[in-house]
């Protein structure tokens, strides 16, 4: 990524120094999205190829802002994406590739984290939150069944009449509800 | 001096919102009516002094005053004209300026419209908006002020993000801005509402149409800002699930079941404790929102705030306003009366399932969003990401879409779902249809991407299929129909319109997700490269010097069967004053798919360019539906049953056979 800059740079007719714009992007463009795989990455089998990016997309740039390897053109995104590709052609199962890769840079590549302590809130939460959320309004319908059984009749005041009566009337046309 | 005018009003403002704050609150309680009408007249001064405040710094970034800081950091003087206005909020401080406009701006509208709300309600409802506006002045004031001089005065500025140098980015914040800041009603009402000790089917009417131009705004904000990142960060990604897009998607989520319990209220009287909640929760996550951006707790392209004081200030605003709130709901929620009765199965079901099933999505994008800073607390890094994410929501979407289209067919208290079903045979067929020609053209695999069609079909067809019963398209005369369409309530146009919008967007992002083809490979000049049946050639690459930037623009010509159809450019730019790179992509659109074209690096070795091709089928359909969308909110919106204290019009004739309305 940092490699053609210079070169960019200088076609495009800047005069400051190559280094110094190097330097500058390296820091800034550590990066930048857009720019991910390279032709000279892609191996020759595209049913390998395909398998290669869906990992890329399971394994995150360490050094990005929540960019999966496959998204990022970071240096340390390609090396991943070659190691990826070397254990492919070594001839690694997807699984086993994702564990190779887990092992040596630990949960924080792994963009689907792994079910552990730790995460059972953050793959539980959404079941039992639905579940608990399900069976407490259940519960709420049946017990308001009962306080409306037994509640009382409400009755307007006169005044509260007269504004019902003008909203009634606004409401003239024709939705009925 | 102008500068300084701006500053100076910004003051003037804070001490007004103290005074619409303290006055109807206080006038309110003791039945007051000159200090309740006082809170009034404070709201429409706020907003006069804040957009006072507001242009002083728009002239500012309009003539590049460079005496003025924040010019300074975020213009240039050969920025285009359109990006030295949107540079106005493209930065923290300015961006604070323009929330606290939108705030004064509702507060000033709720003063002055709806003249049917209880005066005591409407004072509280000023009180509280004016509290949130005193928060967020003091925090501009203490930590962020716009107006802050620089001495001496740079030759030039240090240009904006050139990421945000985009017509798409330069409107994404004020709608955005305008949806959070919007829920702050909602918010107000239900405070409001809780001080009063009282919910009716009127309260219902009146915070619905706030609510609505509040999700109204947020669906086009995000919709742009998504647009945005598809064009602009140049592989056609539309959803990264990051955390900035989050902190906008839970309130968008909450705020849609708010907009649909609020009809339970007031059509039905029921679910209004839970509805006084779902405001106060619906705000509280607009104001997460603005605190997980601007704190830089998460670091993007969108916080240039990466200051923790000022993370610290928006989280105690945070804390203030939910925590007020919620403690406030538990002091008085149970002296709101319960209300009508409805069976498991009816309207009111199908709206409570909705509610369930957005209150949870929203907690799931929380969860995921969230649990990656709460872990690293405790010495654990992990990475929630797209697959995480991914995997859980069809789990809720799914479902919410098959409810979302049965939901109008219900009727209120007591539905026959069997009955209904068997109604929607319509549906059901020209969705198959649909599965049917997704197989045609893209065959069985994956598998997925059928079932989102399948979804897609039902929610779109469903909303079609709504609109034609309700006129008994084809069961009467066409001249019937069309009287009983003319008759039809516009809120019920809006319901039909903004579920049939997201049919659509669900379509799109099926289509993109699963049918996406793409290359990459080396061009040279001459070269061509084939993909999803178009012909590609590289035609010609060439170097410009454009405004605040240089470009490396390559233009190809696109042919399909031998026809010349397309000739695209694609850029990739320089901002030599920001020191950044953005690339610029060419996309040939044909509203069924975009041929998506990006010019990458020159090639190290041999010569040629790197060129990205992509192929996104349906891709346009996500922002097509959500503008559907907001369409359908708009609709809605000017419903004039919601427009309590417009003069009555006189009611159309409508013939009594009529279907009622939503």
């Amino acid at each position: 990524m940092t490699a053609f800059m210079p070169s960019f740079s200088h076609r495009a007719g800047t005069s400051a120094p190559l280094s110094w714009i190097a330097a500058a992007l390296v820091a800034a463009f550590l990066c930048v999205p857009a720019l991910a795989v390279m032709p000279n990455e892609k191996l020759a089998d595209p049913a390998m190829e395909a398998r290669a990016r869906e990992i890329s997309k399971e394994l995150r740039c360490l050094v990005c802002q929540n960019q999966s390897i496959d998204d990022s053109n970071a240096d340390l995104a390609r090396d991943l994406r070659v190691l990826v590709r070397e254990r492919l052609v070594a001839g690694d199962s997807n699984e086993q590739v994702l564990a190779y890769v887990h092992d040596r840079y630990g949960d924080f590549v792994l963009l689907r984290p792994p079910v552990t302590g730790y995460t059972a809130l953050l793959w539980g939460g959404p079941f039992a939150l639905l579940l608990l959320a399900g069976l407490g309004t259940a519960l709420y319908m049946r017990q308001r069944r009962r306080d409306v059984e037994t509640m009382p009749v409400p009755t307007l005041t006169a005044e509260e009449e007269a504004r019902l009566m003008v909203l009634l009337n606004e409401d003239k046309s024709g939705d009925g509800r | 001096m102008i500068p300084e005018i701006g500053h100076y009003a910004l003051v003037l403002a804070l001490l007004l919102a103290v005074a619409q704050s303290v006055m109807p609150l206080v006038g309110a309680a003791r039945r007051d009516v000159a200090w309740m009408e006082t809170g009034r007249m404070a709201a429409f001064a706020q907003l006069a002094a804040i957009t006072i405040s507001f242009a002083a710094l728009m002239q500012a970034h309009v003539v590049s005053d460079f005496s003025v800081l924040n010019v300074v950091n975020n213009s240039h003087s050969a920025k285009p004209m359109l990006y030295k206005v949107s540079g106005v909020w493209g930065n923290h401080e300015g961006s604070m300026l323009l929330w606290v406009f939108m705030l004064a701006l509702f507060g000033a509208a709720v003063a002055g419209f709806g003249r049917n709300i209880p005066p005591t309600l409407k004072a509280r409802v000023l009180g509280v908006q004016g509290l949130i506006g005193v928060g967020f002045l003091l925090f501009i004031l203490v930590t962020s002020n716009p107006f802050a001089r620089i001495y001496p005065a740079p030759i030039d500025g240090n240009d904006l993000n050139p990421l945000l140098q985009d017509p798409g980015l330069a409107f994404h914040p004020p709608f955005l801005y305008l949806g959070y800041v919007g829920f702050s009603v909602a918010f107000s009402f239900a405070v409001g509402a809780l001080i009063e000790g009282r919910v009716d089917p009127a309260w219902g009417r009146w915070v619905r149409p706030w609510t609505l131009v509040a999700w109204a705004s947020l669906t086009m904000g995000i919709a742009m800002g998504s647009w945005w990142a598809y064009y602009e960060l140049g592989w056609g990604g539309w959803w990264f699930w990051d955390p900035v897009e989050n902190a906008s998607l839970m309130p968008w989520l909450a705020g849609t079941a708010l907009l649909h319990s609020a009809i339970v209220v007031e059509k039905r009287d029921a679910l209004k404790t839970w509805t006084i909640l779902l405001a106060i929760l619906t705000f509280s996550l607009s104001l997460l929102g603005t605190f997980l951006v601007r704190s830089g707790v998460l670091t993007s392209v969108h916080a240039f705030a990466v200051d923790p004081q000022r993370g610290v200030a928006v989280l105690g605003l945070l804390i203030l306003a939910t925590g007020g709130g919620l403690l406030l709901f538990a002091l008085r929620a149970h002296v709101l009366k319960i209300g009508g009765l409805f069976s498991p199965v009816s309207r009111e079901g199908a709206l409570v399932l909705n509610n369930l099933l957005l209150s949870v999505s929203a907690a799931v994008v929380l969860i995921g969003t969230l649990m990656p800073l709460l872990l690293d607390a405790f010495g654990h890094k992990i990475s929630v990401g797209a697959p995480y994410f991914n995997f859980i929501t069809p789990f809720l979407t799914i479902p919410l879409v098959m409810v979302m289209a049965l939901g109008p067919f219900m009727p209120w208290k007591r539905a026959d779902l069997g009955g209904i079903l068997s109604r929607l045979w319509g549906v059901a067929l020209l969705t198959l249809v649909s599965v049917m020609l997704a197989l045609w053209l893209a065959g069985v695999k994956p598998v997925m991407a059928l079932v989102g069609i399948a979804m897609a079909g039902w929610a779109g067809f469903g909303a079609v299929w709504e609109v034609a019963d309700r006129v008994k398209l084809f069961r009467v005369p066409l001249a019937d129909s069309l009287s009983r369409a003319r008759g039809l309530p516009l809120g019920a146009w809006g319901t039909a319109v903004a579920h049939g919008g997201m049919g659509i967007a669900i379509a799109g992002m099926v289509g993109t997700t699963f049918w996406l083809a793409e290359d990459v490979r080396v061009m040279k000049l001459g070269d061509k490269a084939l993909i999803a049946g178009y012909e590609v050639t590289l035609d010609k690459v060439e170097d410009l010097r454009v405004a605040n930037y240089q470009t490396e623009m390559g233009h190809f010509s696109v042919r399909r069967d031998g026809d010349l159809i397309s000739t695209l450019t694609a850029e990739r730019r320089w901002y030599p004053v920001a020191k950044m790179q953005t690339t610029e992509a060419a996309i040939h659109t044909t509203f069924y798919s975009d041929l998506y074209l990006v010019l990458g690096e020159e090639n190290p070795g041999g010569g040629g360019w790197v060129v990205r091709l992509y192929h996104h089928p349906l891709v346009p359909w996500i922002w097509i539906g959500s503008l559907v969308m907001v369409l359908g909110g708009c609709l809605s919106l000017s419903d004039r049953r919601l427009r309590v204290g417009v003069p009555a019009r006189r009611a159309a004739p409508v013939s009594p056979a009529l279907q009622p309305a939503e």
